[in-house]
């Protein structure tokens, strides 16, 4: 067997991309069904000179991240639902002061302490609104391990771009489960670096100030120049103000740097999509019954298709839109009470054509859950 | 260097009432870090929430002005990832010890080298005067107006029984000590806390008749002696003054990067 293929759980499959993109930190916090990757990082990091830290809980987790982004390091933590819950001023913080960092969620059933150790979908909407205040955020999932190491290394890509907090929003299914990987070649993937500022010493350097092309460059701390960074509303030398002026340019500029790149952030794979009369929409574990659903059907002659959603935030609209104006039904499926169908239905021409078919049980979507719902509307 | 030489011009008029215990205890801190010699770039000054935590924007340092409670996480942060910088975290008491109290502790069990700077002035000032964990029993304030019926603790003693390798209590009237202390607890290797008792002159003065700030400043010398001082034999409810703690423990990130050479030699398992 080639060294680079291996046999492992999903959770590790993240821990290996996250390497592969350059993780120097991670701070966590033991929580199921995520353990796997902050157990596995206290073993690799130390081996490559990096940094793992057990904290005593996830907000501090979520706080020593942010420390360390600011120092230049590429940097994650690993929680599940209620670490996650934890995390949030933190994560608001991170967004406020536009510090790259990763957040995995590996979701549990909630709410509270839930169903641990059983899968759900039901964080979508917290990872787009746990935080409190208008913003945007970069959200992403996957549903087999050659893509879980894939979003994660597109990760660390986008939080350098954008300087911005971003999630993976993994389920336990995905998480636990062995499937095969193989890690791509040192450079097969082009990794984004922190963008530095080129603004010599003495000169004033201004930390919030963009570049033409929307890119902000940093100044890590303990370099040479010294800056102030807050969770109050600031101008783009880091200095708190509330002059309306200062405020609604810093807020919308939060707001666009992520939903005026839609077309750059969002990925959605197809499957059959071309001619299809029925498309499936689905993501994450509930996407590899889907898939089984479209595979199977399509052998039998059907006109029926899957998109599956790998970037759930910002919302891939116009993606969903284009590829389903043909479709005579649209299925969501999903393992939650249908916190992604809203969004569909909200970017249809006609949203009576869309449908729900989940599970919110503790249990993996079966293709029957599906078959059921493609029966009563077709 | 002269202590100006610390300070962010553009940030000022500061937002202190007149009065405040935390201007003093910022003069304090900035005179020992010019008498320690310390170059502006290798301080990182990282704060919460509260009149005390605007410190960090009034100085010239790398400043982290983070949220409610958790300066101590966020500096961890930094520390791990550079442990050669100076690590200065001003704090109030409801900061450190209400929100923060479980980053408090586990800093100080880990001995990773912070220095912890609490102002006590026992009040939320930033809020508006609320009572504190450390306001202690039988006091006024805006949610204790038939005042207050819980019991606060001694930093010390939970510095001590936290793991902390430094701990020391002075008070704003005794700005001398500021920054001798200050300078002591910069300088040890391990988690340090500096408690320092401030005055709010503006809620919890007001709320409990404790008169103007010079008039509360009387109060902390009158109250306070020095470790040691045979004052205490007179009368047992004065409050010590000095070092309390200074000892040596091995320091986290040294111990990490110990750990660091271990696993490199281990690269090929697993
Ligand atoms: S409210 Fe109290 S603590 Fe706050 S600035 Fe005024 S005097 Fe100082």
């Amino acid at each position: 067997m080639k060294k680079n293929i291996s046999f492992i759980q999903g959770n590790e499959a993240c821990v290996q991309g996250a390497l592969y993109a350059g993780l120097d930190l991670f701070a966590g916090y033991p929580i199921t069904p995520s353990t796997e990757i902050t157990e596995l990082l206290s073993i690799r990091l130390p081996q490559k000179g990096g940094y793992f830290m057990q904290m005593e809980d996830e907000i501090a987790s979520m706080c020593a991240i942010i420390g360390a982004s600011l120092t230049g390091c590429k940097v994650m933590t690993a929680t599940s639902g209620p670490g996650f819950s934890l995390m949030q001023e933190a994560l608001g913080y991170a967004v406020m002061t536009e510090i790259p960092c990763v957040i995995v969620n590996i979701q549990r059933g909630g709410p509270s302490t839930g169903n641990p150790t059983h899968v759900s979908q039901g964080d979508v909407n917290q990872a787009r609104w746990g935080i409190h205040g208008d913003h945007s955020i970069i959200t992403m999932t996957a549903s087999n391990h050659q893509d879980v190491f894939s979003v994660t290394v597109d990760a660390f890509n986008l939080a350098e771009t954008y300087r911005t907090p971003v999630i993976l929003l993994f389920d336990e299914v995905i998480g636990h489960m062995r499937e095969k990987l193989i890690i791509p070649e040192k450079d097969d993937i082009e990794l984004i670096q922190r963008l530095k500022t080129t603004v010599s010493e003495g000169v004033d350097f201004r930390p919030y100030l963009p570049r033409d092309d929307g890119r902000i460059p940093m100044a890590d701390f303990g370099g040479t120049h010294r800056h102030n960074v807050t969770g109050l509303f600031h101008d783009m030398w880091g200095f708190p103000s509330n002059n309306p002026k200062i405020v609604d340019g810093l807020i919308h500029h939060l707001v666009d740097k992520i939903n005026n790149n839609i077309n750059i952030i969002a990925k959605v794979k197809e499957f059959h999509i071309d001619d299809a009369r029925t498309i499936l929409i689905s993501y994450g574990a509930s996407a590899r019954t889907a898939r089984h659903v479209v595979e199977n059907r399509r052998s039998r002659g059907e006109r029926i298709g899957l998109l599956e959603l790998i970037t759930l935030w910002p919302f891939p609209s116009h993606i969903i839109r284009e590829k389903c104006r043909n479709a005579r039904f649209i299925i969501v499926v999903e393992m939650n009470f249908g916190q992604i169908l809203k969004e569909v239905k909200t970017c249809i021409d006609k949203p009576e054509k869309v449908f729900l078919a989940n599970r919110v049980d503790g249990v993996l979507i079966t293709v029957q859950d599906i078959r059921t719902i493609l029966r009563i509307v077709q | 260097m002269p202590v100006q030489d610390y300070i962010r011009d553009r940030f000022f008029p500061h937002i202190w009432c007149p009065g405040c215990g935390h201007g003093i205890v910022l003069n304090g801190m900035l005179k020992a870090i010019e008498e320690l010699g310390l170059s502006k770039n290798e301080i990182v000054m990282v704060s919460g929430i509260g009149c005390s935590s605007r410190i960090s924007g009034y100085v010239d340092f790398h400043t982290l002005h983070t949220i409610h409670g958790r300066a101590l996480a966020f500096a961890s942060g930094v520390k791990m990832s550079r442990p050669e910088l100076n690590l200065i975290i001003p704090m109030g008491d409801g900061d450190a010890l209400a929100i923060g109290g479980n980053h408090f502790i586990h800093a100080a069990r880990r001995n990773i080298d912070l220095t912890a700077i609490i102002m006590n002035n026992r009040i939320y000032g930033m809020t508006g005067g609320q009572f504190s964990p450390l306001s202690g029993h039988g006091i006024k304030a805006s949610t204790a107006p038939y005042s207050t019926i819980d019991h606060d603790f001694d930093i010390m003693e939970l510095a001590k029984s936290a793991g902390a390798t430094f701990a020391a209590r002075t008070t704003t009237f005794h700005i001398k000590e500021i920054t001798s202390i200050i300078k002591k607890a910069i300088l040890h290797e391990g988690f340090s806390v500096v408690e320092i008792m401030s005055q709010c002159p503006t809620y919890f003065g007001k709320q409990n008749k404790l008169g103007n700030s010079f008039e509360m400043m009387e109060l902390f010398k009158k109250n306070t002696r020095k470790i040691g001082s045979n004052k205490k034999l007179e009368n047992k409810n004065l409050i010590e003054r000095g070092i309390f703690i200074q000892k040596e423990l091995p320091e986290y990130t040294n111990e990490y990067s110990k750990m660091v050479k271990i696993a490199m030699g281990k690269k090929n398992e697993r």
